[in-house]
């Protein structure tokens, strides 16, 4: 049948790609409104084509959907020129499934993937004509959820939210709507029912606890408003990955999405432990999905969605025990149904440059390395095990093999990071072209010459990595540090063979305020959505100015949260969450980068993080020595 | 072998442009498991044409796409295997083989049918006002008949380097007013007679001409202001022509099984 839309044509013509707004995809899922007792609408806040890209609304949104009792739609921010006429008309905004108002449904759940998307989850709640703050929100008003990886420090977005759910979603949610039914069923508030979820595992509720400060800004503790309420939440975590909600019939869009293929999540969890990376600390212990269930996954997916392409999805994919097996596999199933293998980022060596150069053509494709840092020194201090050596070995056999493209990813700001470690990036990636020149004979060199593109992000400490207590750079720091960067480049014999690219320092800033904010900064976020910031993650929509100025008015120092270098004893903001890292564990590790030490990763010997409590995963395998070598190169996505 | 396969695009899917038709069908093929023919080369891709771009906006019941397969079962499966793959608002309407000397489906266009209707979607919810249109005039059909009698019909076309003067009459071989059900019967709305506009218009790659222009022109003529979403516009059919009448374009294949 076919269904009325929210937007009348006259608008739906007017705005840019008004396929984002219809919904009507292949494997989207339509109810009978009445039939079910639950709505959700689960929210990706950016546009569409970032939203459908994310493969954890698409196994949440399978999973609700396979109870019968609820209906789970999807929603996304509209881009500015609908977003002026919703303002305009008061139009409020809809799911795309039913095209019913957000403000009816009993959940909005919003993912929080990066900082800069705050300033859109206020859009959303404003648009859908729901209050912005919980505690306005009034019996009618939906339930506002968070989760993803932001909600390990929500606190600066705590007053948005009703509750957060801490950890993987496959656990929880089926008893958080068992309790929420009951509640309604007995006529229960949304306090009473926000008491009772904040009793479940996993769920925090923000407004059951009031953060106490010290004279000089930092927490001196927490007070609790619910007495039931947890002192800590442990986040929540499944154990057997390949008995689970897998989405093998995801929703198919009609227009072109920045993930526009076959997602299959092969493992969760990274075994490496580079200490500025937040998730391989989150989503600890690693677990390995059985090759089996991911074959047929693979065949399922591909069947149901037509996709040309599939990905593999995971941290570090070269450490997934099966991985050879699993790509012979899908090498032959989808040569004979013409299927592209999107590669994730791989260790390079001889086989998978033999597996790269059968799905990709190598005239066109480039090797990506993330060496991260200019020297061993500093590669070290990261504990990022990826040597000079491995590099040049790794692109020499692929410039053997024909490429002639090499992308290299450095950080810059990096603690204890010193004006040597700087050079150390022209350096490297002046070797590499110079090798390039070596190896290749004139008449064998297919685009002429080699095409090196190094790129530097800044560098912005994260909660629950040992550089938490680490300061931030300014963002004058950054900008010399990329000018020395450059000016490195500059001075290298093969400078003509290398492209340099760099972030924009002053959104770095912003992030690293956002992500070791405390509740302080809800005001401040509040200002900027007021006057005008939205989509801060699109350069073009960006505007520090407000955001400082919001700074400003709102009493806040922005200097307090980033280039403060934190006491070993700091309570943190996040503290209050346990994402099953230990702070002693995190602790020992910010000693050790300071005094250059390495760790050896999961396989090779267990750190005590802590992670063995959930007794699964790597935790409990035995260690095997043969597979611990230093990370080698990594082989890129075209 | 080369197969014509006829589809219909209706309601929401009429906002899908021409390009992301194309990639769907692309998906839906994979889906049906049908066994299209890819062309050589490092990324090879299926082979596949599409009769007349249908503009954003634009309803239609005879739409037309061109496949070459390896092989097929019959004419009849491979209908019902797409129409399971399809989603609300788009229909497989047939499917049949064609013979291999016919040439591909965008170089058999000649000229396409339309109806045009008011909108039960005009109200603006931007004014929230009615917008007036052509069917609020009392005498449409004189009107009508009076705006083919003229020699020419003068427009002009903006494309993006320059604005072209153009004489519509020539690419005009039909306008009348018929009372008609929607195309979509069955689907949608079938039980609605509406007063409508028919326009049969050359659509062929050299001489296209939209449905649109012919409109604007005719609210010029009628001195009354002409907005587009004050009208819901259907292509009806594609044609080819055939000595000298025009066919539909699937009327050039047959059934058939292997």
């Amino acid at each position: 049948m076919v269904k009325n839309l929210a937007l009348s044509d006259k608008i739906l013509m007017q705005v840019e790609k008004p396929a984002r707004y219809i919904g009507n995809e292949v494997n989207s899922v339509m109810k009978d409104a009445w039939k079910v007792d639950v709505r959700f609408c689960m929210c990706f806040p950016d546009i569409y084509e970032i939203g459908m890209s994310h493969l954890g609304i698409q196994i949440l949104y399978s999973m609700l959907n396979s109870w019968d009792d609820v209906w789970c739609e999807r929603v996304y921010s509209p881009w500015l020129d609908l977003d002026a006429i919703l303002r305009e008309k008061k139009i409020p905004l809809f799911a795309l499934e039913s095209q019913q108002p957000v403000k009816n449904m009993d959940f909005l759940g919003i993912t929080l993937q990066y900082e800069m998307c705050y300033t859109n989850i206020l859009q959303i709640l404003d648009l859908s004509q729901i209050p912005l703050q919980a505690a306005k929100r009034r019996e009618c008003d939906p339930i506002v959820i968070g989760g993803g990886p932001c909600s390990y420090n929500p606190e600066p977005i705590a007053d948005f939210f009703d509750l957060f759910y801490i950890g993987e979603g496959e656990t929880q949610y089926r008893r958080l709507l068992d309790i929420y039914k009951e509640n309604k069923k007995a006529g229960g508030s949304r306090l009473d029912f926000l008491q009772k979820a904040s009793e479940l595992p996993g769920i925090y509720v923000p407004s059951f606890y009031e953060e106490e400060y010290n004279p000089d800004g930092t927490i001196k503790g927490r007070k609790k408003r619910y007495d039931k309420a947890p002192d800590t939440i442990l986040k929540e975590i499944v154990m057997d990955v390949s008995d689970t909600y897998y989405p093998t019939k995801p929703v198919v869009p009609f227009i072109q999405v920045t993930q526009d293929r076959a997602v299959l999540e092969i493992q969760r969890g990274c075994i490496r432990g580079c200490r500025f990376c937040q998730a391989g600390q989150l989503y600890r212990p690693v677990r390995e999905r059985d090759v089996s269930v991911l074959k047929q996954y693979a065949l399922e997916m591909l069947r149901n969605t037509g996709h040309e392409e599939i990905s593999l999805s995971s941290l570090s994919s070269s450490d997934y025990s099966a991985l050879d097996e699993l790509l012979q596999f899908l090498l032959q199933e989808c040569k004979e149904k013409h299927i592209n293998i999107s590669l994730p980022s791989l260790r390079i060596d001889a086989f998978s440059l033999d597996v790269m150069s059968k799905v990709q053509d190598v005239k066109k494709s480039s090797l990506t390395f993330a060496p991260e840092a200019g020297s061993q020194r500093l590669r070290n201090v990261i504990n990022k095990g990826l040597t000079e050596e491995v590099i040049l070995n790794g692109a020499a056999l692929a410039f053997e093999g024909g490429w002639t493209r090499v992308k290299l990813y450095f950080m810059l700001g990096l603690p204890t990071e010193n004006e040597e470690d700087i050079r150390g990036i022209g350096d490297l990636s002046n070797k590499i072209a110079a090798l390039f020149y070596e190896i290749v004979p004139k008449d064998k060199r297919i685009n002429g010459r080699v095409q090196i593109v190094t790129s530097t992000s800044f560098f912005i400490p994260k909660p629950f990595t040992p550089f938490q207590w680490a300061k931030m750079c300014t963002k004058e720091e950054f900008i010399e540090k990329a000018y020395q960067t450059r000016k490195g480049i500059m001075e290298q014999l093969n400078q003509k063979s290398i492209k340099y690219n760099w972030h924009e320092a002053d959104v770095s800033v912003l992030e690293g305020i956002l992500a070791r904010g405390d509740r302080k900064l809800a005001n401040v976020i509040l200002y900027a959505y007021q006057n005008g910031c939205m989509f801060d993650s699109w350069s073009e929509c960006f505007h520090y100015d407000i955001w400082m100025s919001g700074f400003e008015n709102c009493a806040v120092d922005p200097d307090f949260y980033t280039v403060r270098e934190r006491k070993d004893d700091e309570i943190f903001p996040w503290d209050f969450l346990d994402c099953g890292v230990t702070k002693e564990f995190l602790l020992r590790e910010w000693k050790k980068a300071q005094s250059e030490d390495t760790s050896p990763n999961c396989r090779a010997q267990c750190q005590g993080c802590g992670a063995n409590r959930f007794g699964g995963g790597i935790c409990t395998q035995e260690r095997d020595t043969a597979v611990t070598g230093p990370e080698k190169g990594t082989l890129p996505t075209n | 072998m080369k197969i014509r396969i006829k589809f219909a695009k209706y309601g929401t899917m009429k906002f899908i442009g021409h390009l992301d038709t194309m990639r769907f069908f692309q998906k839906a093929i994979r889906r049906a498991d049908i066994d299209i023919k890819y062309s050589e080369g490092f990324s090879p891709h299926q082979i596949m044409s599409f009769a007349a771009p249908l503009g954003v906006g634009i309803e239609s019941a005879g739409e037309y796409l061109d496949i070459e397969v390896n092989s097929y079962t019959s004419t009849e499966l491979m209908k019902q295997a797409l129409g399971r793959v399809m989603v609300d608002g788009m229909d497989i309407l047939s499917v049949k083989v064609l013979p291999d000397t016919v040439k591909n489906a965008m170089a058999s266009v000649a000229a396409a049918g339309y109806q045009i209707s008011g909108s039960k979607n005009c109200l603006d919810q931007i004014s929230g006002t009615e917008t007036a249109d052509l069917f609020a005039l009392e005498n449409l059909a004189q009107k009508l008949e009076a705006f083919c009698a003229q020699e020419q019909i003068p427009v002009t076309k903006q494309t993006k380097k320059s604005t072209i003067e153009l004489d519509l009459k020539p690419a005009i071989y039909e306008l009348s007013l018929k009372e008609t059900p929607s195309p979509f019967m069955g689907r949608e709305d079938a039980a609605l007679k509406t007063t409508a506009i028919y326009m049969l218009v050359n659509a062929s790659s050299s001489g296209n001409i939209k449905p649109s222009m012919v409109l604007n022109a005719l609210c010029d003529f009628c001195k009354i202001p002409f907005t587009l979403q004050a009208y819901r516009i259907t292509r009806l059919e594609t044609y080819t022509s055939a000595e000298d009448a025009f066919i539909p374009l699937e009327d050039v294949g047959q059934d058939a099984a292997m």
